[in-house]
């Protein structure tokens, strides 16, 4: 108890702090405020100051990041939004805290229920960022978002999303997840040529009266 | 000692006492049932003559159609193996049972917690009070029958959502004190007296008049909490002290109650995995891990071998995560105000770029699914884990030492402060570093070894003071054995497969009880769970090392400052998220 282990361990944070100032001297301005700055300042052979001054700088958030969950629409030749999601509730069904809430449409005429949700919602004060329904869903049609910066002023106007606030493009889903869009694009072309092989080997059926429109 | 005392294991005394020891028949059940007269006698002997010292869980269990409560208890040996069950039953109308703490006093706050959740009243025990609840609060939420204010129906997924699920909040429509807020029958809450609180000061002034009679001194109740920086959230302890020292002491919890467990019974069996997160939410994988042992155990799947290294990875780098911040928010309750605080935030934030690469979170990670992991490491990720388990970490874990081990004020703060020799811990059920820093080398990836931790080479850290020295010390040794293993890991992982089958949202699990425990970064981490064969879990209990670590809290204190108690606390390492629940 001679107070030598106090000095020690003001060596270690006198090395701390005399690091920013080396690693300052040594990156020059480019430590501060750039993309590679920030960067430099989160690898595991980082020194001196480890801070990322927020809102200024941010940090680069992964692919796999998920945030809140949004609906993709494949645009149509005339720019028309066709929404992947079928309405087949499986999101619904795996949501933990249960937030979402789908009403599906069906045919006016035959009263038969149609692939394409009437209403979607979803309570974003409830969702708990979990992503069962992105894993879940089997039409890649419910993804999780980047966009983490989503606070308001009022909770009853804003906080329920509605089909036309989730929607957004495959485009956008493609900057946001590129391995993953990649991924599950090709899965789902090599379904499709499998279905179509599949129904070309099928012998031609007779087209009854009621299937002949 | 007579022949008749030797008992190798418990069927010889289930032999020996048919009349009130039957074998649990019940198919997928284990263990034995104890008649409720005898209990205390069984108890006797099974930590006596067997040996099992350590209590680890007390669960209630509500069997409705049978009219039937069962408390479930758990057993282990602090030199390892595999657990003993035994099992009490008691009617649903007037549920009895003897408390077994004479014997165990690790089962005081749990017995407490049943009492509180199910009703089942503890003959003998010392202080049974509500513990979460207030008593205001009507009925007892983990009975079948309880259905909260905002009820919609017993199990998910809930009807309203899909297909035609038009968005509404309750909330909207029912106005606060009207409909959703229930009281027992004569309950006014405007004049309401504070029961609970009377009772639990009414417990510190039975000793309160013991002060010293020749100094005329006076004994004082203060409390520290609810909302007090030093009790890493909302948590309260009520200390009766004279002058500087305190005479005992009450953790007072619940305020973050949320009733996880109820929450668990209307999910489905994946819909929890991310509820678990929330429990230690400092390190939520291992929570994940707990959860997924249990379920698979009763599914009876085993993961792929790329899969058993992924969890062992992630579960060892939750528990860096866990003891740096362990250790540096102890110094803050030292008084050495977050430098050293930051320094280990630092590398957990490296950390948590990891977790937040692989599963998509920073702490509510999401990770594990029954048979694997959602998700191989992306690319790239390797490499990070790699630089710092090799080279960062390890470094900076010396920068830690060097920094604080040797100074003098934390020695003189620390050194003998908060002892609780190894017979205490056990008695009082303290599991994990707390446990080791007393001098008892139980640890559960040793003891009873899950998943492959029985492959890998590492020291199992054990210190003999008992004291918050001690425990900083284990911790800070862990984190050099939790490196040891994540270089193994990746040396050793294979390529394959990360998934046995497919991921499911609604998963089939066969009737049964199981339990899955871990070694968490704060002690055993356990789910105790019952299948009825159904989508939902019959019954989801949490043994959290938090809250069953409370126990040392008071011994710990009693005798010592008030000054000592926050860093007692500190030392435990306590999460309120996992104590409430």
């Amino acid at each position: 108890m001679n107070g030598l282990g106090i000095i020690r361990g003001l060596g270690v944070t006198f090395k701390h702090f005399f690091q920013t100032y080396l690693e300052d001297l040594r990156a020059g301005k480019g430590r501060y405020f750039t993309e590679e700055g920030v960067q430099a300042r989160s690898r595991a052979d980082q020194k001196g100051l480890f801070t990322v001054q927020y809102p200024e700088e941010k940090l680069p958030v992964p692919e796999e990041f998920r945030y809140n969950p949004f609906l993709v629409y494949d645009e149509g030749p005339n720019g028309e939004q066709n929404l992947r999601c079928t309405s087949c509730g499986i999101c619904a069904k795996a949501c933990p805290p249960q937030c979402i809430w789908i009403v599906r449409s069906d045919d006016p005429v035959t009263g038969r229920p149609v692939p394409v949700p009437a209403e979607f919602y979803i309570d974003i004060d409830i969702c708990m960022n979990c992503g069962s329904c992105a894993e879940f869903c089997p039409f890649d049609a419910i993804k999780m978002d980047h966009e983490y910066e989503i606070a308001s002023y009022d909770r009853i106007a804003h906080h329920i999303y509605d089909k036309a606030k989730l929607s957004k493009s495959a485009q956008y889903y493609a900057t946001i997840r590129p391995t993953n869009a990649a991924r599950e694009d090709a899965e789902r072309a090599a379904k499709e040529a499998a279905k179509a092989a599949k129904a070309a080997e099928r012998p031609v059926r007779k087209i009854g009266p009621e299937n002949a429109n | 000692m007579t022949d008749s005392m030797i008992l190798t294991d418990v069927s010889d005394i289930a032999a020996r006492y048919p009349e009130w020891i039957t074998a649990d028949g019940r198919p997928g059940y284990s263990g034995y049932i104890v008649a409720a007269d005898h209990l205390l006698e069984f108890c006797r002997m099974v930590r006596d003559d067997l040996d099992y010292d350590l209590l680890s869980m007390v669960a209630g269990v509500d069997y409705i159609t049978e009219n039937m409560m069962e408390v479930v208890y758990y057993v282990y040996k602090t030199t390892g193996g595999g657990a003993l069950v035994f099992k009490v039953q008691t009617p649903r109308d007037n549920p009895v049972v003897p408390s077994i703490f004479p014997i165990y006093p690790g089962a005081e706050l749990q017995e407490r917690e049943i009492y509180d959740l199910f009703g089942i009243n503890f003959e003998g025990h010392p202080d049974l009070r509500r513990i979460f609840l207030w008593e205001g609060f009507a009925g007892h939420p983990m009975r079948k029958d309880w259905k909260e204010p905002y009820y919609e129906e017993e199990l998910k997924p809930f009807k309203s959502r899909w297909p035609q699920g038009h968005v509404y909040r309750a909330e909207d429509e029912l106005t606060p004190l009207k409909d959703n807020v229930q009281f027992p029958a004569g309950f006014d809450p405007y004049d309401w007296e504070a029961e609970g609180e009377q009772m639990l000061y009414a417990q510190l002034r039975k000793l309160q008049n013991a002060g010293d009679e020749e100094l005329k001194t006076d004994r004082m109740i203060v409390n520290l909490g609810p909302q007090h920086p030093s009790t890493h959230g909302v948590f309260r302890m009520a200390a009766l002290i004279e002058g500087e020292q305190v005479v005992e002491l009450k953790p007072v919890v619940g305020y973050l109650h949320r009733n996880h467990e109820k929450i668990g019974e209307r999910n489905t069996w994946q819909q929890n995995m991310p509820f678990t997160d929330r429990l230690d939410y400092i390190s939520s994988i291992s929570n994940n891990f707990g959860y997924v042992l249990a379920v698979e155990k009763l599914m009876n799947v085993k993961p792929p071998e790329r899969a058993e290294y992924l969890r062992v990875l992630f579960a060892e780098l939750t528990r860096l995560s866990n003891h740096l911040m362990a250790v540096g928010f102890l110094l803050n309750d030292l008084g050495a105000y977050f430098t050293p605080a930051l320094y280990g935030l630092e590398e957990r934030e490296l950390i948590l770029d990891i977790f937040e690469i692989v599963t998509g979170s920073r702490m509510m990670c999401n990770y594990m699914r029954f048979g694997g992991v959602v998700r191989d490491l992306p690319e790239g990720s390797y490499e990070k884990i790699r630089d710092l388990a090799f080279d960062r970490l390890p470094r900076k874990i010396d920068d830690i030492d060097a920094y604080l081990t040797g100074n003098e004020i934390v020695r003189v703060r620390c050194e003998g402060i908060g002892v609780l020799t190894a017979e205490e811990a056990i008695k009082y059920s303290l599991t994990g570093p707390n446990l080791r820093a007393s001098g008892v080398p139980y640890d559960i990836r040793r003891a009873d070894p899950y998943s492959i931790y029985d492959r890998f080479d590492f020291d199992v850290v054990v210190r003999y003071h008992g004291d918050v020295y001690d425990r900083y010390l284990v911790r800070l040794e862990e984190m050099r054995q939790s490196i040891r293993i994540i270089q193994q890991a990746l040396k050793a992982i294979p390529e394959g497969p990360i998934m046995t089958g497919k991921s499911a949202y609604q998963v089939r699990v066969p009737a049964g009880e199981a339990y899955g425990r871990v070694e968490g970064p704060k002690g055993e981490l356990g789910f105790y769970v019952i299948s009825n064969g159904k989508g939902n879990p019959y019954r989801y209990h949490v043994r959290a090392p938090s809250f069953i670590n409370l126990h040392g809290l008071a011994p710990m204190s009693r005798g010592g400052k008030i000054a000592d108690v926050v860093v007692n606390l500190g030392a435990l390492d306590i999460v309120l998220g996992e104590i409430d629940r």
